[in-house]
């Protein structure tokens, strides 16, 4: 087998990743609970914007509200590909999904290139519900071609690489239990990473903590695009470091689709044909 | 031709193969190889080590000892190219339910396409392939919709769909109905007559063994304690054979020690001129294989009692 053929051979598994993506996001919309679960947060989001939009002074006022937006987008892009992904692993393990990709060649590949597609289309209809809404209400954004573009490339090199950490984190994870600890370090991560408030308010070695994770470049990203020039001000660096931002991002993006597959093989081996029969028979006798 | 040809005919080549998990040995030295087209089927009753064996074979569980050679790879450094040479069929799936049957071979199929060679076209026609295994009713079909003996004829074709040069069943017919069980039989023959694929599948239903296998291995307690066609595992595992005769009006029995009765025959019809009814029984292999399997069973209750 010559490099190219191996090359060949990903680039396939690549591209039947998309395909499993699509067909994923299909059967993902189809729920009613699913549809519910993406419209409904972003849409107490937009509320939230609205009920503080009525109350808001011009001046500071008007200035929280403007950030209040790329915060709740920041939010959705990070919860979708972190948080997102780490419950369906458990059960993709349980039921045979990763042996299957496991014994199929570059099938984990495939897998998670199918992730990424899957929580980037169903993240795309959360951001949906709180963009449109959201530029009417919020006043003082800068809507050109250049914010649209920049935000749209921030949020796929964002799910990029938050998708396959999230699939990383979720297949160490061996319980529900254990799998609560994402969203909570989520939080926490998001409350010191100037997603809702200026960074540099917070002790400068908190700062270059939260600059060490893709929560902050996300949330510095999304600002960059829609917040006016004047409000680089309350950021770390000036002007907008929209260089390093897809510089970091790329570098946990490579880190997750290098180290996830290598984790779900891992993952995939504890689970053998044998255990499954085993888990079978347990959900049979119990129900779950 | 290469010089090697005659080893290039050996897809298969397990020595010694030995797994221990803590104190208990599950395979204690098993050896066995296989050619190509081969069918082999690994028989032996619950707990003998038969999934242990596949498991390792597919490069699923590392083993603890012993030489494997899968198609002339090491299973435990296969690499891609050598998986896309190779199916496997695990005892229970429940994986992508919400897919639909068709949707979900041509997903996999997918994968394969670039490890097509001139002599392999690698993926097998999806239609031809849902046909060949008697799903085309449900091609659209959701899969959690299948019956159980569907499910497992899809997890047949998803085991198949790349073309696999061997394949790996692990007690593939579970489930089926006879029907069904005569059209896996069909498939198999298919498998390695068009295909010239080499097939190891496990079960525990000797009938089966007897019909589709061209070498049988009846394992026990992590060992082959047989190894041959279903006629050499009948001379093999059975010894004892019984002869009848009726003398002077009375029925006589005598139980040959040793393989083969002839002689005691011979000398009885020289001695003794009224013989008649005369017969020679053997133990059938399906009798001598139940009692291993009773024993097997046996054996596993003991710790259950002392608990």
């Amino acid at each position: 087998m010559t490099t190219t053929t191996a090359l060949d051979a990903r680039w396939a598994a690549v591209l039947a990743g998309l395909s499993r993506g699509w067909i994923e996001t299909r059967q993902n919309l189809t729920e009613t609970v699913n549809i519910i679960s993406h419209v409904l947060p972003p849409a107490v989001y937009v509320a939230v914007l609205l009920l503080t939009h009525a109350k808001a002074t011009p001046g500071t006022g008007a200035a929280v509200v403007a950030m209040m937006l790329p915060g709740f987008l920041s939010m959705s892009i990070v919860f979708g590909g972190l948080w997102g992904p780490t419950g369906g692993i458990t059960a993709d393990r349980e039921d045979g999904t990763l042996l299957r990709a496991k014994a199929t060649p570059n099938g984990m590949l495939g897998y998670l290139v199918g992730k990424i597609v899957m929580f980037t289309l169903t993240t795309l209809l959360s951001l949906m519900v709180i963009v449109i809404p959201g530029v009417m209400i919020v006043d003082g954004l800068v809507l050109e071609v250049r914010t649209w573009l920049l935000l749209a490339l921030v949020f796929v090199v964002g799910m990029v690489s938050t998708v396959p950490l999230g699939v990383a984190l979720g297949s160490l994870m061996r319980s529900s239990m254990q799998a609560l600890l994402v969203p909570l370090t989520c939080m926490l991560l998001i409350f010191v990473s100037g997603i809702f408030f200026p960074i540099t308010v917070l002790p400068t070695w908190l700062q270059s903590l939260a600059q060490a994770f893709p929560i902050y470049w996300v949330g510095l990203g999304v600002r960059s695009a829609i917040l006016p020039p004047e409000m680089v001000g309350a950021e770390i660096g000036q002007p907008w470091g929209t260089v390093e931002m897809f510089v970091v991002l790329g570098v946990w993006a490579a880190l997750g689709l290098l180290l996830a597959p290598i984790l779900l093989r891992r993952m995939a081996r504890r689970q053998s044909g044998s255990a499954l029969a085993r888990t079978r028979e347990r959900v049979m006798a119990k129900g779950y | 031709m290469s010089p090697s040809t005659e080893t290039a005919a050996i897809t298969l080549d397990v020595r010694d193969l030995r797994m221990r998990y803590g104190p208990k040995d599950v395979l204690a030295g098993v050896t066995f190889s296989a050619k190509r087209g081969e069918v082999l089927a690994l028989l032996g009753p619950n707990g003998a080590g038969k999934t242990t064996t596949i498991e390792i074979l597919e490069g699923f569980r590392a083993r603890s000892a012993g030489e494997v050679s899968v198609l002339g790879i090491d299973p435990a450094r296969g690499n891609e190219a050598w998986r896309a040479r190779i199916g496997v069929v695990l005892q229970s799936w429940r994986d992508h339910k919400f897919w639909r049957v068709r949707e979900l071979l041509v997903y996999l199929g997918r994968f394969y396409a670039p490890f097509a060679t001139a002599e392999v076209p690698r993926p097998w026609d999806v239609d031809e392939l849902i046909d060949v295994v008697g799903l085309s009713e449900k091609a659209n079909a959701k899969i959690l919709t299948l019956s159980g003996g569907q499910r497992r004829r899809l997890d047949v074709a998803i085991g198949i769909v790349g073309r696999p040069e061997i394949v790996f069943f692990d007690e593939p017919t579970a489930g089926f109905d006879p029907h069904a069980r005569r059209d896996f039989h069909d498939l198999i023959h298919r498998l390695t007559d068009f295909e010239h694929a080499t097939i190891l599948m496990t079960t525990h239903d000797l009938d089966e063994a007897e019909k589709i296998a061209d070498r049988i291995l009846v394992l026990d307690e992590g060992r082959i304690v047989a190894d041959g066609s279903a006629e050499q595992l009948a001379r093999e595992l059975t010894t004892a054979a019984e002869v009848h005769w009726t003398s002077g009006g009375r029925r006589h029995v005598h139980a040959a020690r040793g393989s083969d009765p002839t002689d005691f025959v011979r000398d009885l019809l020289v001695t003794n001129s009224d013989v008649t009814e005369i017969e020679v029984r053997r133990a059938s292999l399906e009798e001598t294989y139940m009692a291993l399997v009773r024993r097997a069973e046996s054996a596993q209750k003991k710790p259950e009692v002392q608990a």
